[in-house]
């Protein structure tokens, strides 16, 4: 322990040099960036972690290195609770999802998202309802039909982890449509898609880049949409169709909208030139043709909030998942 | 002939000079990583991972998978050597590898285990290049039920097929799940047995369970027996690898037996582990010298290595032609797949044949490449058994530590480690089996989940089990396995009776 306390003393030193001399020109790290990735390797948030790195190495964003520590225990519960305890600590930063809100809700471990600082909004994941090609629905309609007419229970959905986003999403629908699903939970969301192309399951919610493979190579077909407005790319995909051209679900009698986070917060009582500074980052990360060509491979939403319209969207997405959640009886304390 | 073709091209991308020597060092650097326990092939891939980002893709994925392959040849290393596996798939290595560098044939046992992972290796990719579109498809048709057979027949003929008491066996297996049970849910999304520690969210690390267990375990044991490293008086020079290799060939049923079991677990996405664990104890039934498995036999050293390695191999196939990673390491390449703007999926050897074709021939040189460096240097590593107990024991423990504190850089893992190394002492003491410990560690969630994904499947029915041609053969085979020593008792006794 004790290098641990000599290198906090050693910081604090440099920090509060820093911050003395040089707080007109900003602040800056004074040593490695630690970017937890509550989440495991391979996974979603852990593509965009590492993908953000490899920009900041390629494009010398940074003077200290970025480093990507993945810590996917209890949820990602173990990462939200290491960044928690590291307040004050600027030189550690978190990308989230969803279990930002589902985790401490489910678990009810002590945490929340107001006990971090929040940076910035980096884009929002799109979710879409997928089946086999081989099966005869072309439309939601169809579809709903078949999992009406299904005995109750027996219509399977697969999804990656359990009382998080994607079931979430699938307890909406049996709400919207009045139908029995069973989820069965996966640990990745690569492995629900194949499950989907083996038949396995009826239908999944895959983000896009999860199943963009599997739809180009004629093995998924996907139906609508969980967002708002149709997702913004024209580049055709596979069969002449382009993300854009796959429907809202909501236009098609499905009423169910859903988006994930893919934001970033820092730890505890950052300073204001801190925040910044990330903010700033991530800006130049954002203006790289690297990250645009990324967003456009996972068909992302690519909303960027920071500073109080961050923390209020984050405010109303926490209300929204404490209701979806309480509703769906996957409260901690509802055990 | 379109494929050969198009390997041919692949050799020409990865013979080119700049190719070579990124093979070279991803070699080097993965032995290192290897021998470094704790630190394993996922770790080391994800770290140098960007490193690669400014190089094309297909020379990043040359370096990356010979780092992958380094690291499979490193971790053998400090099996045999030390009776300490640096990835899941080496635990099965030390039961025969260690006690033959105990009597003092380090370097037959490194030379064996070698030789084996390139034969095993090369065999998988050899199949990868001729039969890839048709073994591709053969992944999509495991669901949760058809996963939980072949785990199900990875425990089975580990309890079948050992020579420990039965009930031991089953004792230690048991604790092994109950330390995999601590963690969270993945079926209810619950937290499990954590009692509200905040350290144990993750559950049970199975790198750090192996690291004390074994490791230092075994340098408790030692101390007490006297401070000697038994083994010290190892021939070191290269003529050891020649003499090896002139035994090996006398083994050939064990190797294509290994080579056919790894493949087929590599295809069937349920990975290395479960096929070194079989190939073992399957080869200890039907070798010759089977009942001096554990004592320091060659074939026991080849049959795992094998395995592993051709599952290890196989794997990658799942992995570019669906998608799915079949093992940790795998599932960060596939990351670093996404990032150079490269789906992997079905389309993935039509659109990027360059690319795939490259993959595949690093992989024939990688893996000789990979060979040749170990090969040369098995003298060196055998000649550390020389080194005096009282300067190599606080390595091999500083060692276990960062290896320990590497896999989540937390001190508390390290605690860890040695609470599991007082347990493996007295394990060892009351002459408890650790490997089917260290099975169910690995293994234990795994299974649960299918289990549990195929009952919720099935709602609740256990003939999901036996529902297809598929799954049946592989349960029954299980259950065969669990009771061989009984089937085989009452054959022998059924004939006795006939005459």
């Amino acid at each position: 322990m004790k290098p641990f306390v000599l290198n906090v003393a050693l910081a604090a030193i440099a920090m509060s040099c820093a911050s003395s001399t040089a707080s007109r020109a900003g602040w800056e790290p004074v040593r490695p960036v630690e970017f937890i990735v509550p989440a495991g390797t391979g996974g979603g948030a852990d593509q965009m972690a590492r993908t953000i790195q490899g920009i900041v190495t390629k494009h010398n964003l940074m003077k200290q290195p970025l480093v990507v520590i993945n810590k996917a225990g209890g949820a990602g519960g173990e990462g939200f609770l290491d960044v928690k305890t590291s307040s004050g600590n600027p030189h550690k930063i978190i990308i989230t999802l969803s279990n930002l809100f589902t985790t401490p809700l489910a678990t009810g471990i002590p945490f929340n998202w107001k006990d971090l600082t929040p940076v910035a909004m980096l884009a929002l994941d799109e979710f879409v309802l997928w089946v086999n090609a081989e099966k005869p629905y072309a439309t939601v309609k169809d579809y709903v039909d078949a999992a009406k007419k299904a005995p109750s229970g027996s219509f399977k959905m697969g999804g990656t982890g359990s009382k998080q986003e994607d079931q979430i999403i699938t307890v909406g629908i049996e709400k919207a449509i009045e139908a029995k699903f069973t989820y069965i939970p996966y640990k990745g969301g690569g492995e629900v898609a194949v499950q989907l192309v083996g038949n396995h399951v009826d239908s999944t919610v895959n983000n896009p880049i999860e199943a963009v493979a599997q739809w180009r190579g004629g093995k998924l077909r996907p139906l609508c949409v969980f967002d708002a407005q149709p997702m913004a790319y024209d580049e055709p995909i596979a069969e002449g169709k382009a993300w854009k051209d796959i429907p809202t679900c909501k236009s098609q009698g499905l009423a169910m909208e859903y988006l994930m986070l893919r934001g970033i917060f820092m730890s505890p009582k950052a300073t204001k030139d801190q925040i910044e500074y990330f903010v700033e980052l991530f800006k130049k990360v954002r203006a790289t043709p690297e990250w645009q060509d990324f967003m456009k491979s996972g068909a992302f939403n690519t909303t960027f909030l920071t500073g109080a319209d961050y923390a209020k969207w984050i405010e109303a997405e926490e209300k929204r998942h404490e209701g979806l959640m309480k509703d769906a009886g996957f409260l901690a304390s509802a055990n | 002939m379109e494929e050969l073709a198009n390997l041919f091209h692949g050799f020409a991308v990865a013979l080119q000079p700049y190719n070579i020597m990124l093979m070279i060092i991803g070699i080097t650097l993965g032995v290192i990583i290897g021998v470094l326990p704790g630190l394993g092939g996922a770790n080391g891939v994800a770290i140098l991972l960007p490193l690669t980002f400014s190089m094309p893709p297909t020379s990043a994925i040359i370096m990356l998978s010979c780092i992958y392959w380094g690291a499979l040849f490193g971790g053998a290393i400090t099996s045999i050597l030390f009776n300490i596996p640096g990835e899941p798939w080496s635990v099965a290595t030390t039961f025969d590898g260690y006690p033959m560098a105990q009597q003092g044939k380090p370097g037959e046992a490194l030379t064996a285990a070698f030789t084996s992972s390139f034969v095993g290796a090369l065999f998988a990719v050899i199949m990868i290049t001729l039969v890839a579109p048709l073994v591709a498809g053969f992944a999509l048709r495991f669901g949760p039920a058809e996963k939980f057979a072949v785990y199900f027949l990875a425990f089975c003929s580990f309890v079948g097929l050992s020579k420990e008491p039965p009930f031991k066996t089953i004792a230690a297996m048991m604790m092994g799940f109950a330390l995999a049970a601590v963690g969270l849910d993945s079926i209810t999304g619950q937290l499990r047995l954590t009692f509200g520690v905040t350290e144990l969210l993750n559950g049970f690390d199975f790198l750090i369970a192996v690291i004390g267990l074994f490791g230092i375990g075994e340098i408790l044991l030692t101390m007490e027996e006297g401070l000697a490293f038994r083994g010290g008086n190892a021939t070191i020079n290269l003529r050891v690898v020649i003499q090896t290799w002139r035994e090996l060939p006398t083994y050939w049923m064990t190797s294509l037996r290994s080579c056919l079991i790894g493949c087929w677990m590599g295809v069937t996405p349920a990975g290395a582990t479960p096929a070194s664990f079989m190939s073992y104890g399957i080869a200890k039934r039907l070798a010759r010298r089977g009942n001096n498995f554990g004592k320091g036999e060659i074939e026991g050293v080849i049959a795992p290595e094998t395995a592993a390695h051709a599952a290890g191999t196989s794997a990658l196939l799942p992995m570019l032609s669906l998608g799915v990673p079949g093992s940790p390491t795998a599932a960060v390449l596939l990351g670093g797949l996404l990032i150079w703007g490269l789906q992997p999926g079905p389309m993935l050897f039509v659109e990027q044949k360059e690319f795939v074709w490259g993959l595949i021939a690093s992989m024939y040189l990688g893996n000789l490449a990979g060979l040749i460096v170990v090969l040369t240097c098995v003298p060196i590593f055998a000649a550390i058994l020389r080194v005096p107990f009282g300067i190599i024991a606080p390595l091999i423990l500083v060692l276990c530590a960062i290896g320990a504190y590497s896999v989540h850089n937390s001190t508390f893992d390290v605690m860890l480690m040695l609470v599991f190394g007082v347990l493996g002492y007295l394990l060892k003491k009351c002459n408890y089996p650790l490997a089917p410990l260290v099975l169910a560690i690995v293994l234990g969630d795994k299974a649960e989940e299918a289990f549990r994904q195929s009952l919720l499947g099935s709602q609740g029915s256990l003939n999901v089990f036996f529902s297809n041609g598929l799954v049946s053969t592989i349960m029954v085979l299980g259950l065969v396995a669990l009771f061989w020593s009984a089937i085989q008792e009452g054959y022998s006794r059924l004939r006795t009776s006939m005459a």
